[in-house]
């Protein structure tokens, strides 16, 4: 446990140094979400219909910009050498490596959201089914996130084939955290959507880990 | 204590790196290892670092099999050519980090003033020479308590003041039971059994031989996915 803190802490201060991007995954998140206005044009109804799907999307992109060093940097400079061979298991690594990227990038664009959402003509009622699907889904985001990276730590520019392998696996949380919000915006009950949200969220929980985990060590051979 | 080590061998990427190494290396020993380049040095030192499984052969230490993964693996500490340096860290935070990963916070400051780091401490790794740098990928050794050290090129862009503490540091652990191996081309001033690695024999592996070892190290087509 103190291994994993230990590990946490460490990557959480990396995010913050030079080079680590801690913060600009929410600037992106918030530039992205800002274009659909320019783009769609400042008409509140046609804004608030596209609202809850453009905030989703431009979080996965957030998150994916992020991944793409999450391991690779580890590989490079012999880190995850040490991490292997070091008292914490390799999945226990991966998921004090994934907390810390949804620390820096899940979490704080969870709480930023609210402010996207009122430029974007959400509708009142749903804001707060935004933050909470957020909080439930982006971690989701980090754990399948991390399978891509773990896969592609070894390829160099690897973030085109890691957005490749890994968008397609954000689909259910994107349809089921985009339904919860609307659903809340249209005075409906989110409670369905949101219990899938979960349910998406603890099977990446149960299962990426592992994966992650087994492929670092094919690249650590 | 005692590493023991019969007919080890390596395939990467389905190429026979070596076959038939054995070795044995007893508490309080360092050992040499040395051979040309691309004679699988390194790769040597990943397998008995638990890395890389053999290809063939069997390792022991202290009685108990490399076969054990995990186990292996928190016995040993390894000092490859990277330094795990993280240039936006301080140099104290770096170690420090390794410190607490390994539960021995309390040798930080020991290990940095063995290797003459105390006065870059508060440093940013960064600004650090090639040599500063290898010198904090040499103090992780003494933050953490493992028994077995593999060495790869260790002295590398090291002066020749450095080098000489380096070798009190390996004798140290020695003496204190421990046991190195080390991949050099220089004389590093300690060492005691040397292992002789040959140069590999050049050409193309034949056809299918390569495509059966791919198969065989390739963990996605070497499992049975039916």
């Amino acid at each position: 446990m103190n291994a994993a803190l230990a590990l946490l802490r460490r990557d959480l201060r990396l995010a913050f140094r030079i080079g680590g991007g801690g913060p600009l995954g929410l600037a992106f998140f918030l530039l992205a979400g800002l274009l659909a206005p320019l783009g769609a044009g400042p008409e509140q109804a046609a804004l608030s219909r596209v609202a809850a799907g453009t905030i989703w999307t431009a979080a996965l992109l957030a998150c994916l910009l992020s991944l793409d060093r999450l391991f690779q940097a580890d590989l490079e400079d012999g880190s995850l050498d040490w991490i292997a061979l070091g008292p914490l298991p390799l999945e226990g690594a991966v998921l004090a490596k994934t907390a810390a990227h949804w620390l820096t990038t899940g979490l704080p664009l969870t709480l930023a959201a609210p402010v996207l959402a009122v430029m974007l003509a959400l509708p009142e009622g749903a804001l707060g089914t935004l933050t909470l699907a957020l909080a439930i889904g982006t971690p989701a985001l980090s754990l399948v996130g991390a399978v891509g990276a773990a896969l592609t730590a070894g390829v160099r520019r690897g973030g085109l084939l890691l957005s490749v392998l890994v968008l397609p696996l954000y689909v259910p949380t994107l349809i089921f955290g985009a339904q919860a919000t609307e659903r809340a915006g249209l005075s409906l009950d989110p409670g369905p959507a949101l219990l899938f949200l979960g349910a998406v969220t603890l099977l990446a929980l149960a299962v990426a880990p592992f994966a992650a985990a087994a492929a670092l060590r094919v690249n650590l051979r | 204590m005692e590493l023991i080590a019969e007919g080890l061998a390596c395939r990467r990427a389905g190429r026979l790196v070596f076959e038939g190494v054995s070795l044995r290396v007893g508490a309080g020993e360092a050992a040499v290892l040395r051979g040309p380049n691309g004679s699988g040095k390194s790769s040597l030192l990943r397998v008995l670092g638990g890395l890389i499984p053999p290809a063939a052969g069997t390792a022991t230490l202290g009685g108990r099999p490399i076969a054990e993964g995990e186990a292996w693996r928190e016995r040993v500490a390894l000092a490859g050519h990277q330094d795990a340096v993280k240039p936006a860290l301080t140099v104290r935070e770096n170690l420090a980090g390794w410190a607490e990963m390994f539960g021995r916070p309390d040798r930080v400051d020991e290990a940095l003033a063995r290797f003459g780091l105390d006065a870059l401490a508060e440093d940013p790794a960064g600004w650090c020479s090639a040599g500063q740098r290898r010198r904090l990928g040499l103090a992780r050794l003494l933050v953490v308590d493992r028994p077995l050290w593999l060495l790869d090129e260790p002295t590398v862009s090291l002066d020749a003041a450095s080098t000489e503490v380096f070798a009190g540091v390996v004798k140290a652990h020695c003496a204190a039971g421990g046991i190195a191996v080390a991949a050099t081309h220089v004389a590093l001033g300690f060492g005691g059994p040397e292992i002789r690695l040959e140069a590999r024999r050049a050409g193309p592996p034949d056809a299918a031989a390569a495509e059966e070892g791919a198969a065989a190290a390739d963990p996605f087509l070497g499992e049975d996915w039916a």
